[in-house]
């Protein structure tokens, strides 16, 4: 009885002895990533205030009444934003900023493209010479070329127009991205591409029905690289466009900088209003950017 | 290639792709840097070969190796801007990589709110530089900026100015770069702590070695690649970026935070002097041409890209 009693039981509940010892003490035991809590948060905590008061300090300085030293920006009031929007012509310099940056955009998107796909799907005679030149071109800063490129735009006839500004930016943005460009097609299979062929499309149909779809990511990644960079730069546009009805975003935050006494509050609003986009911009394109953004990182 | 090959019946490319495909597709990119990158860089190599400013035009004409004989021997400011750009460069790149790396090895951890902090901590790295700028100088300003606040608490004294103080501005200048940099670094250490395998890990917990041991023996070597890239980029990044300086201390005060890239903009846009703007230019290309070769030697060029 006694025995049969204990064989039905048995598979049931599992007798404890049956259970792995721990081979060894539980300090050693610990996996790689159960690093004390405090380990974590403490340093985290510290450097996250390091980052975010500049960030509060110019919301603050922005959304508080002039004149106030407040450290919590209430009343809320947006005359900065206003004075800076209408005054000092951020209304126009947005514009031209927003205009600079989606062609430079297209057109760096575009002609890396195409220079992307010879390098990857081609061997030819000069691909190495290129791929040096693209290196080192990356090294070659657009600020000691200010000079030259001045005179070009000048013989061109261009300065004081946002063609400079775009091509200039365009130009200091290909390398990289054509490298990049180049990095994602070689990741598409050429047996994709191969496949379209034998069904009859040439070359450019194939590309652009097989190869354009899984370049998203990528391409997202180098479009909103260059829509920032051009955003953000802000040398091209201080020597090449002197009409102040041309000027961009990052020239007219100099000017206020630059100001003898500097309108603090006008300074600040017009801050996030250079920073709105690139916020956005962000936010749109985050799931696509872990994969570009190791890689477009590096241009800092 | 060698994969089509390999295929029993590789399919025909199709009819108009010609040799001469490829070339025409790099024609854009081409011209374009040859215009606006190649025929600048040798107009500057001629001009730093002669006397140019259009406002002394009297004087202009071939010049030989005058230009680069009175930056060697005759102009102190030319040595000072070159120490301080070496001076920059070190102590910003080496901050930023500390930083970075212990920042990058506390978010790959796993921990509540990882997300929304690896969010916040790398959010600096797309503010520009004229932005930045503008943020410190708020930061800074001796009436309403945080010294302001910190004297109200007993820190300092009120109206204590860190960006026009000689002895104060080269830590104000390195915070407000470091406050943006450091994300960088962050980043691409943090895309790469995660190609670590897990198992190395596990290996190492087996054989009983500590989380310090872990980190030497397993966690830096492998990351050495990218930081030694990384580094180099940045070094270059952050000795030919003039955004911050220009609009943050003006190079001033003094000249106590000209670059040597900054003085070139100063001797060249507000000097007119284009033909020794041009023999500075031409120094500062050796310096990043040798950066750059040691660069190349180090990641392999020819091998594939990462």
């Amino acid at each position: 009885m006694i025995t049969k009693d204990a064989e039905k039981v048995a598979p049931v509940t599992p007798a404890p002895v049956a259970e792995v010892p721990p081979r060894r003490p539980r300090r050693q035991h610990r996996a790689w990533d159960e690093v004390p809590r405090w380990q974590i948060y403490l340093p985290l905590s510290v450097y996250l205030v390091f980052t975010l008061v500049p960030f509060y300090w110019i919301l603050l300085f922005a959304l508080r009444r002039p004149g106030s030293t407040s450290l919590v920006p209430w009343p809320l009031t947006f005359e900065h934003f206003e004075k800076v929007w209408n005054e000092r012509s951020f209304g126009t310099y947005f514009q031209n900023s927003v205009l600079v940056g989606v062609v430079t955009l297209l057109m760096t998107t575009l002609v890396a493209l195409a220079g992307g796909y010879a390098l990857a799907r081609f061997d030819f005679r000069i691909k190495r010479g290129f791929m040096l030149a693209l290196l080192c071109s990356q090294f070659v800063p657009g600020a000691l070329l200010l000079v030259p490129l001045f005179q070009i735009f000048a013989e061109l006839r261009m300065i004081n127009s946002l063609g400079s500004v775009i091509l200039a930016e365009t130009v200091f943005q290909l390398p990289l991205s054509i490298i990049l460009i180049s990095t994602f097609i070689k990741n598409v299979p050429y047996a994709l591409e191969e496949a379209a062929w034998v069904d009859g499309c040439d070359r450019f149909t194939a590309f652009r029905v097989v190869v354009l779809p899984l370049l998203r990511p990528g391409l997202i990644a180098v479009g909103s690289f260059a829509f920032v960079h051009s955003w953000n730069h802000f040398l091209f546009a201080l020597m090449f466009l002197s009409n102040q009805e041309k000027q961009t975003i990052p020239v007219g935050l100099n000017t206020l900088l630059s100001a003898d006494s500097v309108d603090l509050g006008a300074l600040a609003a017009g801050g996030i209003i250079a920073a709105v986009p690139v916020v956005i911009v962000f936010a749109f394109i985050q799931k696509w950017l872990i994969t570009g953004f190791s890689a477009g990182a590096v241009k800092g | 290639m060698a994969q089509a090959a390999a295929v029993a019946k590789p399919p025909a490319p199709p009819r108009r792709s010609r040799a001469s495909l490829p070339y025409l597709l790099i024609t854009p990119a081409a011209l374009l840097m040859l215009g606006f990158i190649a025929y600048p860089v040798v107009s500057v190599f001629s001009y730093s070969l002669q006397h140019y400013n259009p406002t002394k035009p009297w004087r202009n004409g071939f010049a030989g190796i005058d230009n680069f004989v009175h930056a060697f021997t005759e102009d102190p400011l030319f040595w000072d801007t070159l120490v301080f750009s070496a001076q920059w460069v070190v102590v910003e790149v080496g901050l930023q990589l500390l930083f970075g790396l212990a920042l990058a090895l506390i978010v790959n951890q796993t921990f509540v709110g990882r997300a929304l902090g690896r969010a916040l901590v790398f959010s600096p790295w797309a503010v520009s530089g004229v932005l930045t700028s503008a943020i410190w100088v708020l930061l800074y300003n001796s009436q309403t900026g945080i010294t302001r606040y910190l004297a109200d608490i007993g820190i300092g004294e009120y109206g204590t100015s860190w960006l026009s103080d000689t002895s104060t501005v080269f830590s104000a200048a390195v915070v407000a770069d470091l406050w943006r940099g450091v994300p960088f670094f962050a980043i691409l250490i943090l895309a790469d702590l995660q190609s670590i395998p897990k198992d190395l890990y596990e290996a190492a917990e087996v054989d009983g070695a500590s989380r310090v041991r872990q980190f030497f023996h397993i966690t830096l070597p492998h990351l050495k690649d990218a930081i030694i890239l990384s580094t180099l980029l940045r070094a270059v990044w952050e000795f030919n970026n003039v955004d911050l300086l220009y609009t943050l201390t003006g190079g001033g005060p003094a000249g106590e935070t000209t670059t040597l890239p900054l003085y070139i903009a100063n001797t060249s846009v507000d000097a007119h002097n284009f033909g020794y703007a041009s023999a500075l230019t031409t120094v500062a290309f050796v310096i990043l041409l040798f950066c750059s070769m040691v660069h190349l030697r180090l990641s392999k060029f020819g091998g594939e890209s990462k």
